[in-house]
């Protein structure tokens, strides 16, 4: 199936006034933080800076692409942004030893995995206008699992440190130690996208559907669409969480199942 | 011998836990005699390969440790921490844990029997028993490996007196039951006394004695003595 997305996503024009106009919204957020003490208006101040530049920048980057529409600067694209994702990831994971390799190749095979499948099976066209959007937001979503992934599995390894060495000691290999974590972290990390995918259209509507309702698409092509994007987001955040899971786990221990961060005696 | 220490030393976080021991365990039961920090509980992690010396070797039976399948050495060398560290699931789920990974057979009833449980305990939560009865569950799943060495990490800090003489009648019986030899690492002399045949004396990361534990740990001739000694 193919979504006529281009033929009905055209008609909105969105002035930079008002974009201007929805900082007033900024505005009460800033004087709420202010009012509280909530020390949140410097970051309110660089957020709103940061996602006017960036967005700003990879909306002339991605008008770019689709007027070049070659492969090779969509396979660019989405490479600089599995590198940037796993970058930030790599924060959120602090505890997990040399965690960007690990990240840097589920998102990659997450991307790779998901975009292949989608272009394969006909379900979207192979073409910049639909692989730009679904493979950033296929990075961004493995990104956020995959963080928080790694982010419980680091917690729960530092906590769980001598229950951990106690099962080494009795002959587990360093995978067999680590395998209840294992699963507390894979549902860590795919939960919330199976939660919102679960109550999507009753407590909150999504915002790839929202966007092409405010485009002016017909409602059942913008259900449509966003139930193939959920379903597909579903896929790539349990390939990338499982994977960053199974590549990171290793590096708590050595070759030999030995935590390299032992439990204070 | 059992186990021989070659100038071992070890660092932790920068700091240097053990400086060049050298030492000699024989099979029997050795204990680790020492003050807490002194370097006596990583030593007995070096024994069955959870961890490796910077320098030096740790050799059992006659080769270094690094040339066994630390899983494999592990299983027949096993050590018993310090606090309970169970499994979630039953006392069952915890003795089985072991003898499952390894393929083997167990009979969880005479494992607890021989950790000094009731076996009738088996179906019990784990998580529920007191901090004495999960201390000897610990030893049960390590008997139920059937090791030739079993390493115990002050296996009788967090018990009441009651409780520890019951682990220590416990580890009297194993060795008495089986061909068992056992490391203990104690701060108490009293207890490396009352168990031990060979002691190795461990201070600031150094061995400052070692041999046989009636001739470096003697009999107190008065009651009072013992408990001065037993303070240090």
């Amino acid at each position: 199936m193919t979504v006529p997305l281009a033929a009905s996503s055209s008609s909105i024009h969105v002035t930079l006034g008002e974009v201007a106009a929805a900082l007033a919204l900024v505005a009460i957020a800033a004087i709420a933080s202010r009012a509280w003490h909530a020390g949140l208006e410097e970051d309110i101040g660089v957020a709103v800076v940061r996602s006017f530049l960036q967005l700003t920048a990879i909306g002339y980057v991605i008008t770019v692409i689709f007027d070049e529409n070659s492969a090779f600067l969509v396979l660019a694209l989405i490479s600089v942004m599995v590198v940037f994702g796993a970058f930030t990831a790599r924060h959120r994971a602090q505890q997990v030893p040399n965690a960007f390799w690990p990240l840097l190749a589920s998102l990659g095979v997450a991307a790779a995995a998901t975009l292949g499948l989608v272009l394969g099976l006909g379900i979207f066209e192979a073409t910049p206008r639909y692989v730009v959007p679904v493979g950033g937001m296929v990075v961004g979503n493995s990104m956020t699992a995959a963080a928080v992934a790694l982010n419980r599995l680091g917690e729960d390894v530092h906590d769980q440190s001598r229950r951990i060495e106690a099962t080494l000691a009795l002959g587990a290999t360093s995978s067999q130690a680590v395998t209840p974590l294992v699963r507390r972290s894979l549902r860590s990390g795919m939960i919330t996208l199976v939660d919102s995918t679960k109550t999507t259209g009753l407590i909150f509507f999504p915002g790839t559907m929202v966007g092409m309702l405010l485009a002016g698409a017909d409602p059942t092509d913008a259900v449509r669409l966003q139930l193939i994007l959920l379903y597909v987001l579903l896929g790539a955040v349990s390939i990338a969480a499982l994977m960053a899971i199974t590549l990171a786990r290793r590096n708590f221990f050595t070759p030999a199942h030995q935590l390299r961060e032992p439990p204070e005696p | 011998m059992l186990f021989e220490l070659e100038e071992v030393t070890y660092s932790r976080g920068g700091n240097v836990v053990l400086r060049d021991v050298s030492a000699r365990l024989p099979v029997g039961a050795s204990s680790l005699l020492g003050p807490s920090g002194s370097g006596k509980s990583t030593l007995l992690r070096l024994l069955n390969r959870l961890a490796d010396p910077d320098a030096g070797r740790v050799i059992y039976e006659g080769r270094d440790v690094r040339e066994y399948d630390p899983l494999a050495l592990r299983r027949e060398v096993s050590l018993v921490p310090q606090l309970p560290a169970l499994i979630d699931g039953t006392v069952h789920d915890n003795v089985a844990y072991g003898p499952r990974l390894a393929g083997r057979s167990f009979n969880a009833r005479t494992c607890l029997e021989l950790a000094g449980l009731d076996p009738t305990i088996e179906d019990r939560d784990a998580a529920k028993l007191s901090v004495g009865e999960q201390q000897r569950v610990m030893l049960a799943r390590a008997i139920a490996l059937e090791p030739r060495v079993l390493l115990l990490d002050e296996p009788t800090s967090a018990l009441d007196q009651a409780a520890r003489d019951a682990v220590e009648g416990t580890l009297g019986r194993l060795r008495a039951r089986t061909a068992i030899s056992l490391v203990v690492v104690t701060h108490d002399v009293a207890q490396a006394r009352r168990i031990a045949d060979h002691v190795a004396r461990i201070d600031a990361g150094r061995v400052i004695a070692q041999g046989p534990a009636a001739e470096l740990l003697p009999e107190p001739p008065e009651p009072e003595l013992a408990t001065a000694e037993d303070a240090t």
